[in-house]
């Protein structure tokens, strides 16, 4: 047990873009036999909702690839149309289902399978009202000194 | 072609799955035992070796095979 390494996440983000590194990098670690914890706080306690529905927004976004040239005759004020989130989270969704990119349910199931342990902020979630029972089973409720306990004996800590 | 015990199917499969799938075969297997991995993702030789150093599970093969990637793993 002690000659385990061991990686801490702290994941902020709740985008369907950010959502991917905290659970791929988790999922690999528990693989490659590391001890694996995530922390989500803020945003990123949306990574850990029953119903995942994220997405991913090309709104001050630069760096974003968007299809068929659209950047090249998108105003960048066109992002911020109605709908544009939703059609663009469409269109990146189906990209990564062509290349074999595994869906962030996929990915958050396969961390469940290898015990890598999840801890919701407390403080997130008295902070947006969200009611726990939205949250997926076998998450954990924690505040900052929970993360440290773990993180303080970590050989990687991440925040994302 | 050397003989192996299992085999799985990685192709199409992209950054992690085929690590997670392998080791997900891998913890079926007997130590000792040799598991064939077909895969299609160009990241994957790479990420196999390393897989292999970290995880002590022996990579015997890695090669090319009609534009696949297959390797072989011995469990530890």
């Amino acid at each position: 047990m002690s000659d385990e390494k061991k990686l801490a996440i702290i994941a902020t983000k709740g985008t369907l873009d950010w959502g991917y590194p905290p659970f791929i990098l988790a999922s690999t670690a528990a693989a490659l036999g590391y001890e694996t914890q995530v922390f989500f706080t803020f945003y990123g306690l949306q990574l850990v909702r029953k119903k995942l529905d994220l997405k991913v927004s090309p709104l001050g976004n630069p760096g974003m690839p968007m299809p068929m040239g659209m950047d090249k005759w998108f105003p960048v004020l066109g992002t911020a149309l109605p709908g544009m989130e939703s059609v663009m989270s469409s269109m990146m969704k189906k990209k990564m289902r062509d290349k074999g990119v595994a869906s962030l349910q996929e990915l958050r199931d396969l961390c469940f399978e290898a015990e890598v342990k999840m801890i919701a902020c407390q403080m997130t979630v008295d902070l947006f009202d969200f009611n726990p029972a939205d949250f997926v089973d076998g998450l954990e409720f924690g505040g900052a000194a929970t993360f440290f306990e773990f993180a303080g004996e970590s050989d990687i800590c991440l925040f994302i | 072609m050397a003989a192996f015990d299992q085999e799985l199917d990685a192709t199409g499969l992209n950054c992690p799955l085929p690590i997670l799938r392998a080791k997900k075969t891998l913890s079926g297997m007997e130590a000792g035992q040799v598991l064939r991995i077909v895969a299609t993702d160009p990241g994957s030789v790479k990420d196999f070796e390393a897989f292999s150093k970290q995880t002590g599970n022996e990579l015997l093969e890695s090669g090319e095979e009609a534009g696949k990637f297959v390797f072989l793993l011995k469990k530890a």
